[in-house]
């Protein structure tokens, strides 16, 4: 991977827009369009994936050397689900209605790909320093994709922002926080990305 | 629970709460295999096969969890048997099917990380299915997510042919594609009431 001769500084913006693990890696899918129905489920499970994430490419980091080859995908999941099952349990403690809203996808988040991949290319290779900053911009840019997310389709969807009314429901589009508008929203974010970078590219030619 | 009650549960696992289009779950291999039919229908045999037995192992051993009083550790105990179930199936492939291995490549192991099997044994147990419940309700997500995904391979080969805006070109193009087939599959809530 280039990763491994970047600075500390360049580990920790990758991950923000450059390697965005929603919108450039394509990671994550399933809370990331799950859970986006309003900004605060959205931020709410932005955060929990992120402290997993966090956590996880710290543990994974300072036990590489003692994992043998053969083992790590196992060794891997385990540490992850038992992280896992820590965050469960505490957000049923703590933070109960938050809790009961993203439901499954609390759980779910052993098998989101984005905690598995970074385990797999920069927490298995890299210092305990720099994996604890990639985890935390890769989390950042993933709790900024779900954000921009969520709020879109509340404030489309709903006409609210974080529970404030902006305008009367009767203007909401309502298929937004239907399932299908999860797909529509984010094609749509895509394709603007997209477009962006492809402006860039021909300004660069020029 | 009768038998009329158990198909309602297969069909409404299979269609109003489609596991790709309506719960989110198991996007990954929906938009990563699914450039060709043939990789998404060997994909989709895949995950039945891994699903439904899972669905069924997973039901035994939340027995053993409750016995124990130890049900916080359905997660782990969970992931370990799914790993344990996509190593077998990878094993068994490749002795028994070695063409179909080597198109599905990276995404077989993938299946361990694939959240449609997880939340399924998941959602298994938060329901409190009985043993048929269970097999009905895993056997119906499973054939759900085969329809959608095949169906939308079909869509995505077609869509190759077309020609589009260059900013919608790949990844959004395909988004927007599945919008429009999780649309059509709205349109069956409410028929069944589970």
């Amino acid at each position: 991977m280039a990763n491994a001769s970047k600075t500390s500084f360049g580990t920790f913006t990758a991950g923000l827009i450059r390697e965005n693990p929603t919108f450039a890696q394509v990671l994550g899918l399933c809370p990331t369009l799950a859970t986006s129905t309003n900004a605060n489920n959205a931020l709410g499970m932005g955060l929990a994936a992120t402290g997993v994430l966090i956590l996880s490419n710290i543990f994974i980091s300072s036990i590489r050397k003692i994992i043998p080859d053969q083992i790590r995908i196992p060794a891997y999941i385990s540490v992850i689900a038992a992280l896992v099952t820590i965050v469960d349990l505490l957000m049923h403690g703590y933070m109960y209605h938050l809790w009961t809203n993203l439901g499954l996808y609390v759980p779910l988040i052993v098998v989101n790909c984005i905690i598995m991949g970074r385990a797999e290319a920069f927490a298995s290779k890299n210092s305990v320093w720099k994996s604890f900053l990639d985890g935390l911009g890769m989390g950042l840019g993933f709790i900024g994709a779900i954000l921009l997310l969520g709020i879109t389709r509340e404030v489309l969807g709903n006409g609210t922002i974080f529970g404030y009314r902006l305008w009367p429901k009767a203007y909401a589009v309502f298929v937004t926080v239907l399932p299908p508008g999860a797909f529509l929203i984010i094609g749509f974010y895509m394709a603007i990305f997209h477009h962006i970078s492809i402006v860039r590219k021909s300004r660069k030619r020029a | 629970m009768d038998f009329g009650r158990l198909f309602a549960l297969l069909f409404a696992a299979m269609l109003i709460n489609n596991f790709l289009l309506v719960r989110f779950l198991g996007l990954c291999p929906f938009f990563g295999v699914s450039k060709k039919i043939d990789t998404a229908v060997g994909m989709s045999l895949g995950v039945i096969f891994v699903m439904v037995v899972a669905g069924i192992v997973t039901w035994f051993l939340n027995l053993l969890l409750m016995a124990w009083h130890v049900e916080f550790l359905k997660i782990i105990v969970f992931i370990l048997v799914i790993a344990a179930l996509v190593q077998l199936l990878e094993l068994f492939l490749k002795k028994s099917n070695p063409t179909l291995y080597s198109a599905l490549g990276i995404y077989l192991p993938l299946i361990t990380t694939n959240c449609a099997v997880l939340g399924l044994a998941l959602l298994n147990v938060q329901k409190n299915y009985t043993l048929m419940g269970t097999i009905f309700n895993s056997v119906g997500s499973a054939l759900g997510f085969a329809i959608a995904i095949i169906l939308f391979s079909s869509l995505r080969e077609k869509l190759d042919i077309n020609e589009l805006p260059a900013s919608f070109e790949g990844m959004p193009a395909a988004f927007i594609t599945a919008f429009i087939l999780s649309m059509s599959f709205e349109a069956f809530t409410g028929m069944i009431k589970v």
